[in-house]
């Protein structure tokens, strides 16, 4: 054996395929890094049942009040029957919801408001899956924009230190230093305060900070690392060194910054519209109804409940699936077998062996 | 070598026929500390000082010494993955012009990276966990595109051969590795480009001893399968041995002597050397017990404040006042033999026989 060490094609230099490997091996074998990605967050439980529970609140929201396609005059309607700003009469006394649950006396019924009334007879479902719709607009755009500039300002900081780093961070500290709410209210106001697409921009340009300084301090890290040195020696440029080695190994951590900017940018709109800064009316949010609603929190709960109800949803949900990603992403992530599926690859491995031995 | 034959003609030194593949002169890194808002130069950390160095073709050249004496820095200032900060790097191109590679800009460096690789330390660090091996190995031959895109994987596939891996692997990531099949990875990413010199900095201090052997085994086996030279960067004098024809010793950034390696260990002519040697492990533990070990008073010198004189004198048992006041030149003490000492000859230096150690 050890004579002819040097031809032998496979060394184990030393080490005992242990079991654990052999279910690593099968996970990884043939497969693209993207393929692997997706094998692991499907697995993510936490991840998928917010995937569908988003899903599901995406697709409620967007099909039964319908939606305005660009402008209002394109405008898909959806199968609910009234719109969120229509007032209708009151059919419970007091707007009470027509919502009732099985185990109630009455049985199990929707009615025709099932989330229940305002004093004037808005119907609550409709207003609230408008807000909704809002503040998932809200939340993507603040993602987009706060990721693209905060990559963007961090990557170019970290990478190139120097000049670039001391200029780009004296302007995020900068920004960080202003108060985000008031600069938020005031470019929500500039831009048009009661429209959700220009206050999620306003929005974004500031909230990019946090996420800005997390990318810079990751690639100031990466940057030292010997596999960059290697590219380097290799020949690799600059723009191939930041997009092949750095950024994807960086993308859990921006990953998961960028979740939990989205789902706190929801509660920042919301914070802005109950102060009256954010969306104003006759467009609706979540947060603007639980402002309107606040003074009648003692006799008609049901005003505040369900909007209430939805920002959390969605807040969980968002960070729920930044988490699966980021585990999804971390190729040193393992789960830890079950005993059964540890003694079912050890067998198989020795099966190969002595199948090789065989052979 | 296919490029402008313009910017060919403005690199090249001189025209040489000897077998010395890359030479430096005066090589110097300083790394300069700063103080203060503005960065104000307060000193000078000298990681390598005027360091002059020979590598023949073919050969392994082992440069030894202790952590932090530069020999680190000086193998990535010969790859340029460190700007020097003065001197010479004169490499001989394969048509036998000497090109110096000190002064170069990054586009007209890109042919040299080919001919000159790294092995690096650390295999944990130095593959991208990111990517399989068969983009870590691509790497370099996708960046300098010396294969087509389809090619890339055949190449790939051979070189995992080559390194005794399988070609199987392809598809995997380095996570799914040990340590010492992700040196051999290093190794073959270092090969892809069909390299005539590689820089091996530590490359198999990360891993088992038992490890070790097989790696230095396999760059024996690809030097004479490949016609390569290597410059092996080790502070094990043990390994040094096994694997260098030629030794270099160095100490704060100085080279204090050097030598063909069974000369240089038999009869070192520097203190430093001796006391290196007498260091050096030796597993039989009944010989172990006769040795004698020369315990080296003090602390290394500080680079950013290195002793007037010679720069081991501070430790030197032999010094004497003439090492106080005159730096001692590296001279030629005998063919092949080069010495930083006033008083090499007079000393009667011990090797690892006398020292118990061989």
């Amino acid at each position: 054996m050890s004579a002819n060490h040097m031809t032998d094609p496979t060394p184990d230099d030393g080490r005992v395929e242990s079991a654990e490997n052999a279910i690593e091996m099968k996970e990884v074998e043939g497969k693209s890094q993207g393929q692997i990605v997706r094998a692991r967050f499907f697995r993510h439980k936490g991840a998928m049942i917010s995937i569908i529970v988003m899903a599901f609140v995406l697709l409620l929201a967007l099909t039964s009040i319908g939606f305005p396609v660009f402008t209002d005059s394109w405008y898909i309607s959806g199968w609910w029957a009234y719109g969120p700003n229509e007032t209708n009469t009151i059919v419970n006394p007091g707007g009470a919801p027509t919502l009732t649950m099985p185990w109630s006396p009455e049985g199990f019924a929707i009615g025709p408001h099932p989330f229940g009334q305002d004093e004037i007879g808005h119907d609550i479902f409709a207003r609230v899956m408008r807000g909704v719709q809002t503040s998932l607009l809200v939340m993507i755009v603040v993602g987009l924009v706060s990721t693209a500039v905060g990559v963007i300002v961090g990557a170019l900081s970290g990478f190139f230190r120097g000049w670039a780093d001391t200029g780009l961070m004296r302007m995020t500290d900068l920004v960080i230093t202003v108060p985000t709410i008031v600069i938020g209210a005031v470019l929500g106001k500039l831009f048009g305060g009661a429209d959700p697409l220009p206050l999620a921009i306003a929005l974004g340009a500031v909230t990019w900070t946090g996420l800005a300084r997390l990318v810079r301090g990751d690639f100031l890290s990466l940057r030292e690392r010997e596999f960059v040195d290697a590219a380097r020696v290799a020949g690799a440029s600059n723009s191939r060194i930041i997009f092949k080695h750095i950024l994807p190994n960086a993308i859990g951590v921006i990953i998961v910054a960028t979740t939990l900017l989205m789902s706190s940018a929801i509660l920042l709109e919301t914070a802005l519209s109950y102060l009256g800064f954010g969306i104003t009316p006759p467009n609706v949010s979540l947060g603007q109804l639980i402002n309107q609603y606040q003074s009648s929190f003692s006799t008609r709960p049901w005003l505040f409940w369900w909007p209430g109800l939805f920002i959390i949803v969605i807040a969980l949900c968002v960070n729920f699936i930044g988490d699966g990603l980021r585990d999804a992403f971390d190729p040193r992530q393992r789960r830890i077998p079950s005993a059964r599926k540890m003694a079912r690859a050890a067998r198989r491995g020795q099966a190969e062996v002595s199948q090789a031995h065989a052979s | 070598m296919s490029q402008d034959t313009d910017v060919v003609d403005s690199e090249v030194v001189r025209t040489d026929t000897s077998d010395v593949l890359l030479e430096t002169r005066q090589l110097s890194k300083y790394f300069p500390i700063t103080k203060g808002l503005w960065g104000r130069t307060v000193g000078q950390v000298k990681a390598v000082d005027h360091v002059d160095l020979q590598i023949r073709q073919g050969q392994t050249v082992g440069l030894v010494g202790e952590s932090g004496c530069g020999k680190s820095t000086l193998g990535r200032c010969i790859l340029r993955a460190q700007e020097p900060t003065s001197g010479e790097i004169l490499y001989r191109r394969t048509d036998g012009e000497v090109v110096d590679l000190a002064p170069l800009t990054e586009r007209q460096l890109k042919p040299y990276r080919q001919d000159i690789r790294m092995v690096f330390q650390d295999p944990f660090s130095s593959l991208n966990p990111r990517m399989t091996l068969a983009d870590i190995v691509g790497e370099p031959l996708r960046v300098n595109k010396v294969v087509k895109e389809s090619e890339v994987e055949d190449r790939v596939a051979a070189l995992l051969a080559r390194v005794g891996l399988r070609p199987e692997y392809l598809r995997r990531y380095p996570n799914a590795f040990s340590g010492g099949e992700r040196q051999r990875v290093g190794l073959a990413r270092a090969l892809a480009l069909d390299p005539r010199l590689v820089v091996a900095d530590e490359a198999v201090s990360a891993l088992d001893v038992s490890v070790r052997a097989q790696i230095l085994n396999l760059m024996k086996d690809l030097q004479a399968d490949e016609d390569l030279t290597y410059l092996f960067i080790s502070h094990d004098l043990g390994m040094v041995e096994y694997m260098a024809d030629e030794v270099v010793v160095m100490y704060v950034g100085h080279v204090v002597e050097t030598g063909p390696t069974a000369d240089l260990y038999r009869r070192p002519q520097h203190p430093y050397t001796e006391a290196l040697l007498s260091a050096v492990p030796n597993p039989d533990p009944n010989a172990a017990k006769r040795r004698e070990r020369i315990v080296l008073q003090g602390e290394v010198a500080d680079p950013s404040d290195v002793p007037s004189g010679c720069p081991f004198r501070t430790r030197c048992a032999y010094a004497q006042e003439l090492c106080a006041t005159s730096v001692p030149a590296l001279r030629e003490v005998s063919p092949g033999r080069r010495v930083a000492c006033h008083f090499s000859e007079e000393l009667g230096l011990r090797g690892i026989e006398e020292l118990g150690v061989a």
